[in-house]
């Protein structure tokens, strides 16, 4: 066999092992997209998202407590993330290479890598037990948590994209160094940061685990922070776990409705970034 | 003595003749510069005349923008540097504890290599200096205010009518006559200007040589260039740096025709650089 021949062999062999590869990463995605339109699209209907659960034994009826409570939840962590979030990212840009910003940073990555469950567990801890109440302040603060490195660090990268020679021209007309950041930097970046919270909310939207003894769950209607809230994952959580089939039956749309929020979260961001990256060309 | 050079045409200029200006805008004396540990300025000494262009001409890497961003204290930002040294404008030195760096920056206006306007409106961006030193009283004089400046950059005629649209929009010649519009605004004394033209075509280069001629009715106009055909058709003087060293620094007409130093020669004439 000549060189030649050889090389093209052992380049068709690479070509078809990228392409297997791919394909065993998107077979995942794909079934769970088919398993979740296939099943929750039988029970998606106009009555899912505007009633409220129906007594055990009755069929239909919807989720509309657990939208009203993931929404409440995901606002009041954004409400406490993107504060803290967006000025430690400053601080870790503007201080870039100080130890202490770099101590932060290593905070941040440790925190985004800590077990939700166990982020779970130190709302319980502080929100929960002193008060002897589950409560929707306890979950968004356990969300809150969990978005707070996320953002953090979206922020910090996107800050540091900014070209210097921007930071120079406010210096240059006589800006302080904390001016510049907030009406010229702060600015060019917010587009990103936009995104980046927008993908942090779809992100801790989806999780279970840090809710289940902090928000808990609630058959209720409530908009109460003091009071424990119903949310779509642990709605989902229970009915799945239930003997009934129609529970069966709501789970699958309440996970093909969170599925569409996360994706539509990752449209917009997408739309947001195509539209500043062509405004910028 | 070298032979004048037949390529580079000269303005005329009145009182050739006479001795340097007795005014002076910007003194600097035995100014060294470090980074880290190494000089990369020597014991500049040299005095910036009031209402003239000044260039700074050399090799790249041999300090001439070092030295500009010395004189508004743009080098405060970078990490590690170092100066001593005096820099006196107006009789007052500018690296005195005393002096206020944002203060300074007002006198000392800045237009940078690559131009660098914000991601605002055109009218947001001429109008940032005179909102964050809180210039214009009201509206009406803060839109007098980027009408004029505009006007200034020669700018004005061709954004009238599309103010609010971004910045970003404009071609490379617009953004940096907007970036010398948007230093104008707030009224410097001085105007430094980092290799303006170094990124644009000909015919923008040459729309922002016409108008650093004309800056300087109003302003002391110090220039950096690689260019030494452009520092021999707008500058009053020229500084010539090597090797972080000032080799030459005179009358722009003599630097380029009847240089003392061999160097010069060398450099304006093509030899090296």
């Amino acid at each position: 066999m000549t060189h030649n021949a050889l090389r093209r062999i052992v380049s068709a062999m690479f070509v078809g092992a990228c392409g297997l590869a791919v394909l065993i990463a998107l077979v995942p995605l794909a079934m769970i997209l088919f398993f979740v339109v296939s099943q929750g699209l039988q029970s998606l209907n106009l009555a899912f998202f505007t009633s409220m659960p129906k007594p055990l034994g009755e069929t239909g009826g919807g989720m509309l407590n657990a939208f009203v409570g993931t929404l409440m939840l995901i606002s009041l962590a954004a409400l406490l993330a993107i504060p803290v979030g967006v000025i430690s990212g400053i601080y870790m840009s503007e201080y870039a290479g100080t130890k202490l910003a770099t101590a932060v940073r290593f905070a941040a990555d440790t925190l985004n890598g800590v077990p939700s469950i166990v982020i779970g567990i130190f709302a319980y801890g502080i929100a929960v037990l002193p008060f002897r109440q589950f409560s929707a302040l306890a979950g968004g603060l356990a969300l809150g948590v969990m978005m707070i490195p996320i953002i953090a660090r979206t922020t910090e990268e996107l800050l540091l994209l900014v070209p210097g020679t921007m930071r120079e021209g406010a210096l240059a007309l006589g800006a302080t160094r904390a001016r510049a950041v907030f009406t010229v930097i702060l600015p060019a970046a917010l587009p990103g940061i936009i995104t980046g919270v927008v993908l942090a909310l779809a992100r801790v939207a989806g999780e279970t685990a840090p809710l289940l003894f902090t928000a808990f769950n609630n058959q209720y209607f409530s908009t109460s922070v003091r009071q424990p809230i119903a949310s779509m994952t642990v709605q989902i959580y229970t009915y799945a776990i239930s003997p009934y089939e129609d529970q069966h039956r709501q789970a699958w749309a309440g996970a093909l409705v969170l599925v569409g929020f996360v994706f539509a979260c990752s449209l917009v961001a997408r739309v947001v970034t195509a539209r500043v990256q062509r405004l910028r060309g | 003595m070298a032979a004048p050079i037949p390529t580079v045409t000269l303005r005329e200029r009145p009182g050739d003749a006479a001795a340097p200006p007795a005014d002076v805008k910007i003194d600097v004396h035995a100014l060294r510069f470090f980074y880290g540990a190494k000089l990369a300025l020597e014991d500049i000494t040299l005095r910036i005349h009031p209402n003239l262009v000044t260039a700074f001409i050399g090799p790249s890497g041999c300090g001439k923008s070092t030295f500009l961003r010395t004189l508004n204290r743009m080098n405060d930002v970078v990490p590690a540097t170092r100066v001593e040294g005096k820099v006196l404008i107006d009789d007052e030195d500018i690296y005195a504890s005393s002096v206020d760096v944002v203060q300074l920056r007002r006198r000392v206006g800045m237009v940078f290599q690559k131009s660098n306007p914000f991601p605002k409106s055109i009218f947001e961006n001429v109008a940032y200096g005179l909102r964050i030193n809180r210039m214009a009283g009201t509206r009406g004089e803060l839109a007098g205010r980027v009408e004029e400046s505009l006007k200034q950059a020669a700018l004005w005629n061709e954004v009238k009518d599309r103010l609010q649209e971004s910045a970003l929009a404009l071609s490379g010649g617009q953004q940096q006559r907007l970036c010398i519009a948007r230093a104008l605004a707030i009224r410097p004394d001085v105007l430094l200007m980092d290799e303006p033209a170094s990124a644009l075509d000909p015919i923008a280069t040459q729309r922002i040589e016409e108008l650093v001629y004309s800056l300087k009715q109003s302003y002391t106009v110090v220039i950096v260039t690689h260019n030494m055909q452009q520092a021999a058709r707008v500058s009053d003087y020229t500084a010539f740096f090597w090797l972080g060293k000032l080799v030459e620094y005179d009358r722009t007409d003599r630097i380029f025709t009847a240089p003392h130093e061999k160097l010069t020669e060398d450099y304006v004439t093509g030899r090296f650089g």
